[in-house]
């Protein structure tokens, strides 16, 4: 998954603590040790109270630690300047925190600003982002953070903290102020970002499942700033170190390893593709070619999914008639996890997914028969 | 030409002379503002660097802007001379910073948090927070505190011909000495005169926050 | 320092406290020209704030009055009013103080009536009518009560307004505390300045304090845990209640 290369730093938690109270109050984070390698995602979950966010925020110092060492490639965060170290590390936090007097542009150029960057590499930097997470520049760079939908404002967030391409980046919940359908893109997106990036990633998460997709490793927490374990997610599905971790994980333990795999590891299906337009006599043709299918697919002239065609509606001759389709075909992305996927296929009448890209162009379907396949194998 | 028993003639003759007190008026009122605000500037800095500060700070300024201007002159009197103009500023700049302060302090506090946390996020010193987000975004609260001081000021300022000064108050309290048609000219002139003056310095501030707010404007998304 | 010397002298001097510019004289006169002028500024300004307020219709109405409020000096007001009174022969005595006062009291009162009955919760409204609750009672049994705090602001404004704008009585004659300020002014006594505006302050600011206590005794024990509003300027208050 990851490049030969990374583009991200080791980030080294040596006998970290922190404390509030006196002796004797319970800890936010107790003697906390533990390696990010370089280009990983790092997961930190846990319950309320179990100190996740507070590790995060020791990294780049918000908050200091009362004892203890945190390292970046082997640099202690304490022998820099608080301000520098912060505007080399990439902040991206729930409600995302954009600033409402600046444009798009302008925020998305805070950190290169501050760095004293030219203007003109300021500019191509910006452009670059805003490609990068999926926005048209030219369009979305003046405009104010008011104008935007909750989704497009995430991703601005994510563009932001990328800016002046910190090798690590700190992400507390930052999908969890949308619905569960637009987490589930972002997530994905995100993924793929990653694998172009390759930065060293923390991210917090209350929500177990998200920690299992995102995270090439999890440090699961319990109250106290307890570390119960701290492995990749297949080995901690696999084998639970502790009561807490097993209750944590949940009883589902088997659905959730569902979870570690994603739709690209199983064979697509070819659809049959049609077109408004099209002769139904030549679409009745094509689908007899092809056993598996007794459905043709509608798509736009974007290449994007309208909905299913039967054979009943493909009687006769003539041009098809594109209001004869079925539509909500469940679509899904190649990151998207086969429990999700499997979710959204049950609640179908067509029994195939849709398989489409970032820009919702169709790739390819999937059965349910072929998830069930997969549940059978051994997970790796 | 007559209005009744205004004096429409006296008014074109005197232009030059009602010009000077307009202008006099004016300086008043924007020196009072200045310092006012660099006053109540430093008081929100401090309240936002010590809150308990809060409640003492309006208090005492509440109890200030409580006080009469004609009472407040005469305190400052015996210590600032009868006809100087630092009687006057004294007391026109306590008047405002109620007001100013008040306004500035709530403006920064609301602030998005988000934004806050963001800012310190991604390496503002706390200076620089200060500047780029914290007051920038605060601004459309403190133009209403300082509109609302504006027009205030103005008003006030008329009573500094009490005390002998100029100003378009020197023109409302004619009718006090004189009872004729000049006295009810140069009153009513100088009313409106000074409300003329403080609706547009109203609606010029409004103008003002407008401009600087520009995000304010566009919603949708 | 002398001058100290000399005012309390003057306080300590028996003429101070007697005949007609004697403190207490004017100080009553200060006191019920203020009354006055606040009552019926109240008895004009509630009663259209709760019909504007509780109907909801005439808020530029408001909107106009409050920037008016603003706008115009109150010694303007004062030389306009005893300018209007003077051919009716009314422009002897406390009457264009009064008049001055009226007007210069009710724009709080009006915009606090009707930001306090705006600021009511409608889902409250709906569901006193759906108890079958009048007009009237719904008015009197709960938007007055819920609004209270934000009404008994507008007063304390209008009072603290009246009882510092009394004071510019003086200058046309009026009377109350003022004029003896002007007096002093005129015959070049500054001691008696001094005093007279001593004696003012104090009063302006236990007016303050006073209904400031007032507010608070007021307010239901339910509402007790909002903020009591300050000292709004009545423009400020328009401000929240949707002014441009």
């Amino acid at each position: 998954m990851q490049d030969a290369d990374p583009a991200g730093a080791v980030v080294a938690f040596e006998h970290v603590t922190k404390r509030y109270g006196g002796p004797g109050t319970l800890d936010a984070v107790s003697d906390l040790t533990l390696t990010v390698p370089a280009g990983e995602i790092c997961v930190l979950v846990g319950p309320s109270g179990c100190g996740k966010t507070t590790t995060m925020k020791m990294v780049n110092r918000l908050i200091e630690p009362t004892s203890g060492r945190i390292t970046i490639d082997g640099r202690d965060v304490m022998s820099l300047p608080a301000v520098e170290l912060r505007r080399g590390i990439g902040y991206v936090i729930q409600q995302v925190g954009l600033f409402p007097h600046l444009t798009i542009g302008e925020n998305v150029a805070v950190v290169p600003k501050l760095l004293k960057w030219t203007p003109a590499r300021i500019r191509e930097r910006v452009e670059e982002l805003l490609d990068l997470v999926g926005l048209d520049p030219d369009s979305h760079r003046d405009r104010y953070p008011n104008e935007l939908s909750g989704g497009e404002r995430q991703r601005v967030g994510v563009a932001r903290a990328l800016a002046a391409d910190p090798p690590v980046m700190l992400m507390d919940e930052p999908f969890g102020a949308v619905d569960p359908i637009r987490r589930e893109r972002l997530q994905n997106e995100f993924l793929r970002l990653q694998e172009q990036v390759g930065k060293t990633i923390i991210f917090v998460t209350h929500d177990v499942d998200e920690a299992i997709k995102m995270g090439d490793r999890i440090a699961i927490l319990q109250r106290g700033g307890i570390l119960a374990q701290y492995d990749t997610p297949a080995a901690i599905l696999a084998e639970p170190a502790t009561e807490f971790v097993e209750r944590f994980v949940g009883a589902d333990r088997g659905l959730k390893r569902l979870s570690l795999a994603r739709v690209r590891e199983l064979d697509t299906i070819e659809p049959v593709i049609v077109r408004a337009g099209e002769d139904r006599a030549d679409i009745r043709r094509r689908l007899d070619r092809v056993e598996e299918l007794t459905y043709a697919l509608l798509v736009d002239d974007q290449e994007r999914p309208l909905g299913w065609i039967d054979q009943s509606d493909l009687a006769g001759s003539g041009p098809i008639d594109p209001g004869a389709a079925t539509p909500g075909a469940p679509t899904v992305q190649p990151e998207t996890t086969l429990r999700d996927a499997l979710s959204a296929l049950l609640g179908s009448s067509v029994q195939l997914g849709v398989v489409v890209d970032g820009r919702d162009r169709v790739i390819g379907l999937v059965s349910v028969d072929a998830i069930g396949e997969r549940l059978r194998a051994p997970i790796s | 030409m007559r209005f009744g028993p205004v004096d429409l003639e006296w008014v074109a003759d005197n232009a030059d002379r009602i010009g000077e007190l307009a202008v006099e008026h004016i300086y008043y009122t924007v020196v009072a503002i200045g310092i006012g605000l660099i006053i109540s500037l430093g008081l929100a800095l401090l309240v936002r660097r010590i809150p308990r500060l809060y409640g003492p700070v309006l208090g005492v300024t509440g109890m200030l802007y409580a006080i009469p201007s004609l009472a407040l002159f005469a305190l400052l009197v015996p210590i600032t001379g009868l006809t100087s103009v630092l009687t006057v500023e004294i007391a026109l700049v306590s008047y405002t910073l109620l007001i100013l302060t008040r306004n500035i302090v709530e403006g920064l506090r609301g602030v998005p948090p988000d934004a806050i946390e963001a800012a310190s996020g991604m390496g503002y010193t706390p200076t620089q927070r200060l500047m780029r987000i914290e007051l920038p975004l605060a601004l459309p609260v403190i133009v209403a505190g300082i509109r609302i001081a504006t027009v205030t000021t103005v008003g006030l300022v008329t009573l500094a011909a009490l005390l002998g000064l100029g100003g378009l108050g020197y023109l409302i309290i004619t009718i006090g000495t004189n009872r004729g048609s000049f006295g009810i000219t140069a009153t009513l002139t100088g009313i409106v005169l000074a409300v003329g003056l403080a609706v547009i310095a109203d609606l010029a501030l409004l103008a003002v926050q407008r401009a600087l707010t520009p995000w304010a404007r566009r919603r949708t998304g | 320092m002398d001058f100290i010397g000399e005012v309390a002298a003057w306080f300590a001097d028996p003429t101070t406290w007697s005949g007609r510019n004697g403190i207490p004289s004017r100080l009553l006169e200060h006191l019920w020209i203020s009354a006055v002028g606040l009552g019926m500024g109240a008895a004009i300004g509630l009663p259209l704030g709760l019909a504007i307020g509780h109907t909801g219709r005439g808020s530029l109405l408001v909107v106009s009055i409050a920037n008016i409020g603003r706008a115009v000096p109150s010694l303007g007001l004062m030389g306009l009013a005893f300018l209007l009174l003077l051919p009716l022969g009314l422009g002897v005595g406390p009457f264009p103080a009064i008049v001055a006062l009226t007007a210069l009291a009710i724009p709080p009162i009006i915009v606090n009536t009707y930001a306090g009955l705006r600021g009511v919760d409608r889902e409250l409204i709906e569901a006193a009518r759906g108890m079958g609750m009048r007009a009237s009672q719904v008015i009197w049994r709960l938007e007055v009560p819920v609004a209270l705090p934000v009404i008994l602001a507008g007063i304390r404004t209008s009072a603290v307004q009246v009882v510092a704008t009394a004071t510019l009585a003086g200058v046309i004659g009026g009377g109350t505390l003022g004029e003896l300020i002007i007096i002093g002014f005129n015959t070049g006594d500054q001691v008696r300045v001094f005093g007279a505006a001593l004696v003012v302050a104090a009063l302006s600011i236990v007016t303050e304090l006073g209904f400031a206590a007032l507010q608070h005794a007021m307010a239901s024990p339910g509402l007790r845990g909002r903020p009591i509003p300050p000292p709004e300027d009545p423009g400020q208050v328009a401000h929240a209640a949707g002014e441009v």
